[in-house]
């Protein structure tokens, strides 16, 4: 049953930025959006497994690391190949100082 | 032992089973602060130099068929060339990681024009690309290696002038046109592209024809000196460049600093190559856009192998590995690295490691 795991503190990530976060054998990133909204996906990239923490983040794109796949993270989205498959997300809220996600 | 380079083939089945095939690969130590400013995006770098490139090609072939068929056009005629034929690599490659410019749009305009220059199928090359970077001069895996073992001298100075990379091109392209991408690109091309693969083939293809026809019609090679024949009197830039990213280097190696190799260049060199130069740091650090590469190669210099000098180093340097290549198939150099850097893997490379020098 899903249930919301404090992650890390607010000021961990920079705007416009992602962070990895591991968690019960699994790996996410977590990021922080130009307009200061937080969001979670998978941590590896859909295409080869590459972790997306290495990787760009501009407005609500998360580009990897690896070969420049693009992904919005806000819906998961994969927009640009090498990748295809889209990223699972995972509900993200900020309260008091403090960045929570649902797994 | 026989390296076997198809993507088919027994080599590419072993560097799946051994663990060599999408592996993870040595990268040096940049603090996250620094790496996220050198992978910041911008149109401006990429619109002037598109600009820049744009206007040049018109001038030159303005010039050439203005002089046309003089001696007079020649010059024109080789310096249009090596925009067209070899400018248009460094274009098709930066444009396919995305990094030239922050526009997506403009990646993509300028990806599918320096895919038809330099004849390669943009729907095919995106996947091949993205293949050569995950397994980098592996045997077996990489579709993009130059220099097999053992070399083909007649084949390398023929490609000089774009010979065999066209000659491979066409019958391609027919057969790319009638039944998508072949059983080679196929395990790399997504079965969702292939529709593209066929379309970009037939959109290629009309080009051809439409500028061979109008050569009839005009019964003049003209039109050809401006589309198609570039890519041979042009090639000899991209080519030579090309050599040097890893020929002579290693293979079957997870270190880019063992298997590619970094040159300094004359600024007109690397406005042609658009800063590939910096070849490690490309290989290392993709997302890093060209313009940011010799920002980062100052970075991370103490841990890699000292640049090679010039181009005419590398080709010092390249040239006797290959000859020696010939009767020892597992030759490589080794190129030393500076105290301050972290030191190969041995375990990892103790094979290819115990064939160097």
């Amino acid at each position: 049953m899903a249930q919301w795991i404090d992650a890390c503190a607010d000021d961990e990530i920079d705007e416009e930025d992602v962070m990895r976060w591991d968690h019960d054998g699994k790996t996410y990133a977590i990021y922080h959006s130009p307009d200061g909204e937080y969001f979670c996906t998978d941590g590896l990239c859909s295409h080869e497994e590459v972790h997306l923490a290495g990787g760009l983040v501009m407005d609500y794109v998360i580009e990897c690391p690896k070969h420049n796949g693009q992904f919005d993270y806000r819906t998961g989205q994969a927009t640009r190949a090498p990748v295809c498959v889209n990223l699972r997300t995972y509900p993200a809220k900020s309260e008091n100082g403090r960045i929570w996600i649902e797994v | 032992m026989k390296r076997d380079y198809s993507l088919l083939g027994p080599d590419g089945q072993r560097a799946v089973e051994t663990g060599l095939a999408t592996a993870e690969w040595y990268h040096s130590d940049v603090p996250r602060k620094v790496m996220k400013d050198l992978m910041q995006r911008s149109d401006q770098p990429a619109i002037r130099d598109t600009l820049l490139l744009v206007a040049l090609m018109i001038v030159f072939a303005g010039a050439g068929i203005a002089l046309w068929p003089t001696v007079w056009s020649v010059p024109f005629w080789l310096a249009y060339g090596v925009l067209y034929g070899s400018a248009s690599d460094s274009r098709w490659h930066e444009c396919s990681h995305g990094t030239a410019f922050r526009t997506p749009w403009m990646n993509n305009a300028v990806y599918e024009v320096a895919s038809f220059m330099i004849m390669r199928n943009s729907a095919t090359w995106r996947w091949s690309h993205a293949r050569h970077h995950t397994d980098t001069y592996i045997v077996g895996r990489d579709p993009e290696i130059a220099v097999m073992r053992p070399p083909e001298f007649a084949k390398l100075v023929l490609n000089f002038f774009g010979v065999i990379d066209v000659l491979r091109f066409f019958p391609n392209l027919v057969q790319n046109a009638a039944t998508g991408p072949n059983a080679q690109e196929r395990t790399f091309v997504p079965q969702s592209e292939w529709a593209k693969v066929r379309r970009v083939a037939r959109i290629h293809l009309a080009i051809y024809a439409a500028t061979v026809a109008l050569s009839w019609a005009l019964w003049s090679i003209l039109p050809l000196m401006v589309i198609g024949l570039p890519r041979l009197y042009g090639a000899w830039h991209h080519v030579m460049t090309g050599l040097l990213q890893h020929g002579g280097l290693a293979d079957n190696v997870i270190d880019h600093r063992l298997n590619s190799r970094t040159v300094l260049m004359n600024p007109i060199s690397r406005f042609i190559y658009w800063n590939m130069n910096y070849h490690v740091e490309h290989h290392m650090f993709p997302m890093v856009p060209y313009h940011a590469l010799p920002r980062l190669h100052e970075i991370i210099k103490t841990d890699l192998p000292a640049p090679t000098a010039s181009i005419a180093a590398g080709f010092r340097e390249m040239w006797p590995a290959l000859r020696r290549q010939l009767a020892q198939e597992d030759y490589f150099v080794l190129r030393d690295l500076p105290p301050t850097a972290k030191p190969y893997r041995q375990d990892l490379h103790e094979t290819a490691l115990g064939a160097a020098r």
